[in-house]
């Protein structure tokens, strides 16, 4: 079958039963545009160049597969941190469950009232930064959410946020199909941080839209919850202005699909943007899949992408990650690592990096290893009595290292540092 | 302390024999020597003793205190009291030498049935240890002898070796790369640890080392075997006329 007719066959059996939520103002029209360039593009096919090593299947047929609900016997993450709780249920914000929608420095909207109100500064991002990553790589999915998303929050950050905002994702009905999309605007000056967790539905897709004015800064943690069976389609699209700072952070745990779009656009000069993952998957039913592209638009900016990968039995791990260096994006400081670390041979990391760089003035730098662990170090780690097991993880948790120190918020780090040592320690 | 009987090993990959029937006996609370020419399987003696993969005992044992070491894992022989300070001391990058000191202590105190050392006990332990090597504060919080210049590492494994108050210790050409006051520091650090119930082998292919680390007794080993063993003198002998005569005399 020709690729086209492939995708419209897709698109139309995703679209066979879908209603577009209807609420009122300017909801409707995002709604419907975006849902126009679903069909214009076509949802994506595993004949898709950018699908090449994870298969969309899953995230595009019209019955999400269900998944078993994963009950976990560590305390809820984030629980120690003072922080502005938002809480969804297989993708529907509860109240009850929720903090107040409140902090200083921040003004909290669900998306359905941020919609309906006529004149909204959510306007201006809702699909809006989607619609821009949708250039020059199609992302159908995202675009699918825009469409379809049926709740969500919209955050605008006025100052410096007294307290980290945490929306966390609950999973209770096995066969969930959440779509979530949320909006961020960091104005001038102002700064949040954001936190994520849980491992949210059976299927889940997210997507959030940040906006960081001059001088914002963005800093964002979050963790995908321990689900085995979970699948997930997420993308965060930024536009990071002059002089400020966007920093992202997402850990993994398990997850039968998972795949992360993040699509930076560095429009302002002296801006700093990074963002960095790690992600365990221990067996043939994980897949899991970082997809990354960072724009270089202004001068004297600083990107890195960190990426680690620890993957056994059978676990399969996708990088793509593009550096754009557009003309006149001098001094332009680009990096980017992907690894993983292959605890068997039976496990696989497929990396496709990528620069492009049209600007002469600039240091970019890029790399992809994967190897296994280092039997050199193990021998000498348990010559000094540490066992065999616990050397291991102790190089496996240096091997994360470099990611996890992308966290600006020790505190943050160190509880996720716990958390990896949990998984390893239940995975050895 | 220890005892190793007709020790043949072969590498596990190739058919080449390295140590070709060694015998040694070491009595708790004395220092003995190896020297012998490059590539005489001095190193291999020591991997092999402490369990390092790609070695294959083809005949002979080895025994610490009457326990047969080759049956044990790694992480066993260290618990059991074994210490081999590295010729070539690994780099592990993301783990910081003061948590890799840490957990080797703490993981030789838990399998020896004893309560793990408190944070603050620790850390002043090390400190104590560290000033007396002169290694400073600033390279305890670096990564395990990432960026560590040659001498630096191995006083790091004299450090090691100090926090972990081993009963045998195996020194591989710690004084190479040493300046002449390390020698000194390494040499003082090593004699402050000699004790009744400690013993030391020491490899070295120089007489200087064992000027501050006086042997009892020293031991010439080539092509796999000790050809020759005997007391201090053995040593200047080698540094004034090299392995000639003594590799003649065993023809
Ligand atoms: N893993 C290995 N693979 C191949 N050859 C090996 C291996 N280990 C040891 N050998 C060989 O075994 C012999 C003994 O090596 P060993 O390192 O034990 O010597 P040494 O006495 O310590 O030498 P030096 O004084 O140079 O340190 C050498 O010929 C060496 O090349
Ligand atoms: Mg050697």
């Amino acid at each position: 079958m020709a690729l086209a007719q492939l995708k419209m066959d897709t698109t139309a059996a995703r679209l066979a039963d879908v209603e577009i939520p209807q609420g009122a103002a300017w909801g409707n029209a995002a709604r419907a545009d975006a849902m126009a360039r679903v069909r214009q593009m076509g949802l994506s096919t595993k004949r898709d160049e950018y699908w090449k090593y994870t298969d969309p299947a899953s995230l595009t047929v019209a019955d999400a597969p269900a998944a078993a609900v994963f009950q976990s016997d560590e305390a809820p993450l984030f629980d120690a941190v003072d922080r502005v709780k938002i809480v969804f249920v297989d993708g529907v914000f509860d109240a009850d469950a929720s903090d107040d929608l409140s902090a200083e420095g921040v003004e909290i909207e669900r998306l359905a009232d941020a919609m309906a109100t006529d004149i909204h500064w959510a306007k201006d991002i809702y699909g809006v930064l989607e619609k821009r990553g949708q250039i020059p790589v199609e992302r159908p999915l995202a675009a699918l959410n825009t469409a379809l998303a049926t709740d969500g929050v919209v955050i605008r950050v006025t100052g410096k946020a007294s307290k980290p905002i945490n929306f966390v994702y609950l999973h209770r009905d096995e066969t969930s199909d959440a779509i979530l999309h949320n909006v961020v605007k960091v104005e001038a000056g102002a700064s949040l941080t954001l936190l994520e967790s849980g491992p949210a539905a059976a299927r889940f897709s997210k997507l959030l839209e940040v906006d960081v004015a001059d001088g914002g800064i963005f800093n964002h943690v979050r963790v995908q919850g321990r689900d085995h069976e979970r699948r997930a389609i997420t993308h965060c699209f930024a536009r990071i202005a002059a002089e400020s700072t966007f920093k992202s952070f997402t850990l993994t745990f398990n997850g039968v699909l998972t795949r992360n779009e993040c699509i930076l656009e560095i429009v302002g000069d002296d801006a700093v943007a990074h963002v960095a993952g790690a992600c365990l998957g221990d067996g043939r039913d994980f897949h899991h899949d970082d997809t990354v592209f960072v724009t270089h638009d202004a001068v004297n900016c600083e990107s890195r992408q960190v990426f680690k990968k620890v993957l056994r039995n059978g676990a399969t791990g996708v990088f793509q990650g593009k550096i754009l260096v557009k003309e006149g994006a001098q001094k332009t400081d680009g990096y980017q690592i992907s690894q993983s670390l292959l605890l068997d041979d039976d496990s696989q990391f497929l990396a496709k990096p990528e620069l492009e760089i049209y600007a002469d003035d600039v240091a970019c730098s890029h790399g992809s290893t994967s190897g296994a662990i280092d039997e050199t170090a193990l021998f000498y780690l348990r010559s000094r009595g540490v066992p065999m097991i616990e050397a291991r993880n102790l190089l496996t948790l240096s091997f994360i290292a470099e990611a996890l120190d992308e966290i600006e918020d020790t505190d943050l780090a160190d509880e996720l540092r716990d958390r990896l040592e949990g998984w390893l320690s239940r995975h050895s | 302390m220890l005892e190793i009987k007709g020790l043949k090993v072969k590498l596990e990959e190739e058919d080449k024999q390295i140590l070709k029937g060694v015998d040694l006996t070491i009595e708790p609370g004395t220092v003995h020597a190896i020297m012998g020419p490059n590539g005489s399987g001095k190193s291999t003696l020591s991997y092999v003793l402490s369990g390092k993969d790609g070695y294959e005992v083809t005949d002979g044992s080895a025994a610490l205190e009457g326990e047969d070491l080759l049956d044990m894992e790694p992480e066993e022989r260290a618990a059991a009291g074994l210490f081999l300070a590295f010729q070539y001391p690994v780099e592990i990058p993301g783990v910081g030498n003061m948590t890799f000191l840490r957990t080797a202590v703490n993981a030789q105190r838990k399998a020896r049935g004893q309560e793990e050392l408190s944070a603050g006990d620790f850390l002043k332990e090390v400190r104590e240890k560290a000033k007396s090597l002169k290694i400073d504060a600033e390279m305890l919080k670096r990564p395990v002898n990432v960026g560590f210049s040659g001498g630096e590492k191995k006083r790091n494994e004299i450090l090691q070796m100090a926090m972990l108050e081993p009963k045998m210790c195996i020194l591989d050409e710690t004084d190479s790369g040493l300046d002449v006051d390390a020698m000194k520091l390494v040499s003082e650090g090593v004699n402050a640890l000699r004790s009744e119930g400690r013993s030391f082998l020491v490899i070295t292919h120089y007489q200087r080392l064992l000027d501050h680390i006086k042997p009892d007794v020293v031991h010439i080993m080539a092509d796999g075997r000790i050809i020759k063993s005997g007391g201090p003198e053995l040593a200047l002998e080698v540094e004034n006329n090299g392995y000639a005569d003594i590799l003649a005399e065993v023809a």
